[in-house]
This record gives C-alpha cells, sequence and structure tokens, in this order.
C-alpha cells in the first residue's frame, strides 16, 4: 500500500483515539441495521481519575457485550451500539460543553454520565433543555434529576444517604455528639452535609460542629481544631477518594480519637492505598458490596475481573446498570426516538441490576438499599444493609 | 479564651504560613531581579513535589537525600527554564514574557500529567518518621516541627547569601540598576541564572515539605498553591524577600485564625476566602507597594 496512504489512516486514527472516538469492534457474523451513538462524559483527568477510569471500563465492558450478542433489536433490526467518551476534566463548564457537543454535533440517541453531582446537577440542564437521555450513575444530588424530565439516574440520594450514615452512627456507636466536614463549593458534598445534619438531629445526635472548606483546598487543621475542640462523638466527611487521606490524618494528628465515617464518594479503591493505616476500622455508606453480589452482580464482577484484573468499585458497578438501563429502555421503545426512549425509562418499573434491585419514582430516581462498607485488613468489607420502608417489594428467595 | 485551642491553632498557621512563605520567596527573587511574574514558579513547586517522590520511589531515598536531589535538580530546571524560554525574551514587552511564562507552567503541568497519568501519589510509608506528640494539650507531630524549622532555617540561609555574600550584593545591585551592574564587570547572566537556581530550589523544598504534610499529590497542586503564595509575596511587598517571608506567614496566619475564630461572630468558615483576600485587599490599599515593598520610579 501506498505509504502516504498508510501514514494517513495511522494518524487519523491516532487523532481518533485521543479524542475519545475509539470504536468497540463488534462481531463481524451480525447483521446490523445501523448505529446508536451513545455519550459517556466521565472525568478522565482532573481531581478524580479513578472514577473515569471506572467509567470507560464498565462502558467498553457494557457495550462489547450487547454488540457480541448482535447489538439492540429494534423493529427486528440489529443494530450496533457505539460509545463516544468524553472526558470532563472533573470540571462543571467542560462538561457541559461536552454534553452539548456530544448532543448538537455527535447527535448522540442518549447521554451516560457525567458521575460527580459537581459536573452532573449543570450537565442535567443541558440534556433535559435540548431532550435528550441522561442517565448519571453516580450522582446523588436531588438536583441532577429534580423537575426533569429527560434525565435519570442509578444511585440513591442523599437524602436517603444522610439519614441511613446518621443512623448507623447513632445504632452503631451510640453516638451523641457529631461534627461535619465538607466541601462548600461542591453539590455533592455540601447536599449530603446538609442531609445528614437535619437527619442526625432527628436520630437525636446534637451537631456541634459544622465545618466546611472550598475545592482545592488541602489544609484543613483550622476546622479539624475547631472540630476537636467540640469533641464530637463521630466525625462525618462526605468527600471524595483524594480529600479524606488528608482530613483523616490531619483530625488523627491534631489528636482526634473520635470515629470517622464517610459516603459513596469514598468508594473508590484508591483510597486505600492513600490512606494506608490511617482508614482501618472506619465505616462509609455506599451503593453496592462484591461480597453480597446476587446472580446479576456476580457474573458481571467475574467478567469485570477477568477483563482489568481487579475488582469493579461502585461506580463501575452504577455505570454498567445505567447502560444496562438504557438498553432495556431502547428495546422496550423499539425505536431510536429519543422522546419515545425517554417514556420508555419513565416507565421502568422494576429493575435489577449489579447494585441491587430497583424502582422508579416520578422524578427518574431509584429506590433502593444502601450498604455500610468497613475498612478492614486493606479492603472494602460488608458490614451491613439499609433499606428503604418496605423495600425491596418482594423477596425472591 | 481557651489557650490550648489558640496555640494548637498557632501552629496550625505557622505550617500553612511557612509553606507558603517558601515558595513566596520564589515569586519575589525573580522578580526583584528581572521585573518578571514568574507565573510558572507553582509549577516547579509541583515538579520539585514530584522529584521527590522518584527520588524517594526509584533510588529508595531517605527524606534528608531526596530533599537535597530534589532541591538540585529543581535548581537546574529553573534555570534551564530561564535560558530556554525567558532569556531570549529580555528585551522583548514584559507582556511577551509573562506570556511566556504562563505557557512553561502549562507545559510542566500537562508534561507532568503525561508523564505519571492523573492519579494522585504520595511518599512512600517511611518516607519521613511521623510520630505524633501532645505537649500540654497541644497535638504536634514531628513533621510539623521539621517544616516550620526547615522553612526559617532556609529563610535565613538565603537572607544571609543576599545580605552577606558578593553574590548577594550582585543580586541586589542589578535589582537596583540593571544597566550600571554589568558595567562594573558582573555577569548578568551569571546573577539571573542564581536568582532561578534559588528560587526554584526553594520551592522544591516547599514542594516535599508540602507533600509530607499534606499526602496526596497532583499535577495540578501548583496552581492554587502557586496563586496564593503569589498574592503573600504581593501583600508582603513583591520583590523583598523578608516581605515575602511575612506575607506567607500573614497568609497562613489569617486563614487559619479566621476559621478558628469566625464561628464566634457568627462567621463560618465558608466564607474564610472573601475575608482573607478582603484583608489581603486593605493592606493593598493602605499599602499599595505591599508591607515591605519600595514605591519604584518609572523612567519613561
Amino acid at each position: 500500500m501506498n505509504k502516504r496512504i498508510v501514514g494517513v489512516i495511522l494518524t487519523l486514527s491516532v487523532i481518533g483515539m485521543t479524542l475519545g472516538f475509539a470504536p468497540v469492534s463488534a462481531q463481524d457474523d451480525c447483521d446490523f441495521a445501523g448505529e446508536i451513538y451513545i455519550g459517556v462524559i466521565a472525568p478522565l483527568t482532573g481531581e478524580i481519575p479513578k472514577v473515569g477510569q471506572s467509567t470507560v471500563e464498565a462502558a467498553e465492558m457494557a457495550v462489547a457485550e450487547v454488540n457480541a450478542e448482535c447489538g439492540l433489536q429494534i423493529d427486528d433490526e440489529n443494530y450496533e451500539v457505539i460509545i463516544l467518551v468524553e472526558d470532563n476534566e472533573a470540571k462543571a463548564e467542560s462538561s457541559v460543553a461536552v454534553a452539548t457537543r456530544l448532543i448538537v454535533e455527535e447527535e448522540v440517541t442518549a447521554i451516560i454520565g457525567p458521575q460527580a453531582s459537581r459536573q452532573a446537577v449543570p450537565t442535567g440542564q443541558v440534556a433535559n433543555d435540548r431532550e435528550t437521555p441522561m442517565i448519571s450513575p453516580w450522582s446523588t444530588n436531588p438536583d441532577t434529576t429534580f423537575d426533569r424530565p429527560w434525565v435519570f439516574r442509578v444511585a440513591f440520594l442523599d437524602p436517603f444517604q444522610g439519614p441511613v450514615v446518621a443512623n448507623f452512627a447513632a445504632s452503631e456507636f451510640g453516638a451523641q455528639t457529631a461534627a461535619v466536614l465538607y466541601d462548600v463549593a461542591s453539590d455533592y458534598p455540601k447536599g449530603l452535609a446538609e442531609n445528614f445534619r437535619d437527619a442526625a438531629t432527628d436520630a437525636g445526635i446534637e451537631v456541634v460542629a459544622f465545618e466546611s472548606f472550598t475545592t482545592g483546598d488541602t489544609d484543613f487543621s483550622s476546622q479539624l481544631t475547631n472540630i476537636i475542640n467540640a469533641s464530637p462523638d463521630v466525625l462525618f466527611t462526605p468527600q471524595y477518594y483524594n480529600e479524606v487521606p488528608l482530613i483523616v490524618q490531619q483530625a488523627r494528628d491534631l489528636g482526634y480519637e473520635g470515629q470517622i465515617v464517610g459516603s459513596d464518594s469514598w468508594g473508590t479503591p484508591d483510597l486505600l492505598d492513600l490512606c494506608g493505616a490511617a482508614c482501618e476500622g472506619l465505616f462509609f455508606s455506599t451503593h453496592y458490596a462484591p461480597d453480597i453480589a446476587t446472580e446479576v452482580g456476580q457474573t458481571f464482577i467475574t467478567a469485570y475481573e477477568q477483563e482489568y484484573g481487579a475488582k469493579p468499585d461502585d461506580v463501575a458497578a452504577l455505570t454498567y446498570d445505567a447502560f444496562q438501563l438504557l438498553f432495556t429502555a431502547i428495546e422496550d421503545a423499539n425505536s431510536l426516538d429519543k422522546a419515545e426512549i425517554r417514556d420508555a425509562l419513565a416507565s421502568v418499573e422494576l429493575f435489577e441490576g449489579v447494585t441491587g434491585v430497583m424502582s422508579f419514582d416520578e422524578q427518574g430516581d431509584p429506590i433502593k438499599c444502601a450498604v455500610i462498607i468497613q475498612i478492614k485488613d486493606g479492603a472494602f468489607t460488608y458490614y451491613d444493609s439499609a433499606c428503604p420502608a418496605g423495600f425491596p417489594p418482594e423477596t425472591t428467595d | 479564651m481557651d489557650l490550648t485551642f489558640f496555640v494548637q491553632q498557632l501552629f496550625n498557621a505557622l505550617q500553612l504560613g511557612s509553606l507558603y512563605a517558601l515558595i513566596a520567596l520564589g515569586y519575589t527573587m525573580v522578580y526583584g531581579v528581572l521585573l518578571l511574574i514568574n507565573f510558572a514558579h507553582g509549577d516547579i513547586f509541583m515538579v520539585g513535589a514530584f522529584l521527590g517522590v522518584f527520588a524517594s520511589m526509584v533510588l529508595g531515598l531517605p527524606f534528608v537525600a531526596a530533599l537535597i536531589v530534589s532541591m538540585l535538580l529543581t535548581g537546574l530546571l529553573g534555570v534551564t527554564i530561564e535560558r530556554v524560554a525567558y532569556k531570549p525574551l529580555r528585551h522583548a514587552s514584559r507582556l511577551s514574557v509573562v506570556i511566556t511564562a504562563l505557557g512553561v507552567g502549562l507545559l510542566l503541568e500537562n508534561g507532568m500529567l503525561a508523564l505519571t497519568g492523573a492519579d494522585p501519589r504520595s511518599y512512600p510509608e517511611g518516607f519521613i518518621n511521623t510520630t505524633s506528640f501532645s505537649i500540654a494539650g497541644v497535638n504536634l507531630t514531628s513533621v510539623k516541627i521539621i517544616i516550620i524549622v526547615l522553612a526559617f532555617v532556609l529563610f535565613f540561609g538565603l537572607y544571609a547569601i543576599v545580605q552577606r555574600t558578593k553574590w548577594g550584593m550582585a543580586m541586589r545591585a542589578i535589582s537596583y540598576d540593571k544597566f550600571a551592574v554589568p558595567l562594573m564587570g558582573v555577569s548578568q547572566n551569571q546573577i539571573i541564572s542564581l536568582t532561578f537556581l534559588l528560587g526554584a530550589s526553594l520551592a522544591a523544598a516547599g514542594g516535599i515539605l508540602w507533600g509530607t504534610a499534606f499526602p496526596v499529590l497532583s499535577p495540578y497542586m501548583g496552581l492554587r498553591v502557586g496563586w496564593k503564595a503569589f498574592i503573600a509575596a504581593v501583600v508582603g511587598g513583591i520583590g523583598d524577600i523578608r516581605g515575602a517571608m511575612l506575607g506567607g506567614l500573614l497568609l497562613g496566619f489569617i486563614e487559619i485564625y479566621t476559621v478558628a475564630y469566625g464561628k464566634d461572630i457568627g462567621i463560618t468558615s465558608t466564607w474564610r476566602d472573601p475575608i482573607v483576600f478582603g484583608l489581603l485587599l486593605i493592606i493593598l490599599v493602605v499599602r499599595p507597594t505591599g508591607l515591605f515593598g519600595v514605591a519604584r520610579r518609572q523612567k519613561v
């Protein structure tokens, strides 16, 4: 072949890969009538790159699996699923920009992502305004889906998670007093901190300190000294895996001896390396625990471990669930029309995913159980479950 | 007033402030000699911290050796940056140099991102011996003490170099009049290189100390810290190294004590940054040249 043509092809494929258009190759023996484009928005760079990595890994797996079975069936024809991955650099403004680009220029059928509420809340507005179905796998802030008929999610909400942690603190440690340290500039920690405060008060825990910082801070010594001065039984900090090690270590260095509890943002395995022995024995609430996975979960976990050599974290599990939910909806709708897919998403009643059984309310939010994880021997270990009253509706034994 | 609480916060402020000060020194020295705001300085600080990680992980060096290696290499990096990026522009307009400095910063940041990936790093376990102890209710760690002591030692070392040696005299002279000094037989290039060497190695020391106090390192860590240290240098009076030290400490003290006592008068920690920067603005309104700054006459 002409050297120049080879060169051009190579260059184009390199450009394609850097831009994130690495299409997952499908089975050759399927006869595809067309393609379905799905946008994936993930924080590949920025402060929480592990979250981005888990997202892409789970997304590629979900898509490879569905394409291996000849894609999605619409009107008895097979459609190949193709994902377009975009990096939002863990920034709200980049997230809005790439969402607009995906919808307007790439004309994607639906968007999976963004993950953190800080990006998911503003991006949900874009998807809703431009009438494109969006499922955020990991965002737990109510604003992401609130009054936005086009936006869905597969994670539970912070108004549910707050009480789960507060009740756990009350029953497990018999906590009488609590303190909160959170990032006031980020939607997720701010919302959850307030949910926790209200829930703690309801559970009979007095919140003796409610301290904040802003994104990017690394020195929390002043806030922690205030907190220690108020001598709480338990410190709640709903921060991400790159901040938790700093908070825990500084709190211990400053002489805090009480319990420290967290939320689902803790659940990235990198936390274990960064925090080391300082985090041993601590508890946090999250979406799923590999130790108690159901059959659906086990299949996913085994396949994921085989492919990537590590257990999937909560982000991977939720992303995979978001894809399954979307696939179900597209096949239910039996159409590529975005409005019909939206309607199908809205009418899913009960869905069994890797992260458990969930049903959906009128805001597009799932009702599901949370789990409490303990960091034990340098690993995330299942400790307890907490379910909404009367859920799950039927037991599967 | 609770004295233990006050003293505890005092050490918190000293730690944070002396780290800001170490970085602010680099900004102020380069400005003093070249009238250049070296916006790449925050990223040089980041490179220093990462070189410490490489020295400890790859070469297995202990704290002191890693600190010296990183200070030397980062110092050389500073000199190289000046030679390659700033020297050709010495007679260009100041805007060109400032934009080049921003570009160098982005290069370092994204270069490190490409080299190490976006995952946060930390120093290996046992890199520095951390022991916690408590004196009369005040909880301290050996790291905190080392940071504060080392920052002051480095500052006084630098101050001695600038005030007591011929090199320092040449540096001050260039800052005073950069046209007359070369006529006296002093090599302007050598003095500028020395300035970058000292400034960058202090930033590297700041980077490693920062990384031991706050052990989650990322290629973006220099952005905010660099920006705050720059403000500290301006408040102290940019161009004067005593000003940088004082400005850094002052910034640390205001940040810590706003959070510590703000809540007593109904100001939560959410208000920290507006209050910190509001106070600094007031200082600049009262003394536009900063605490130690001297107004320069513009020669037209």
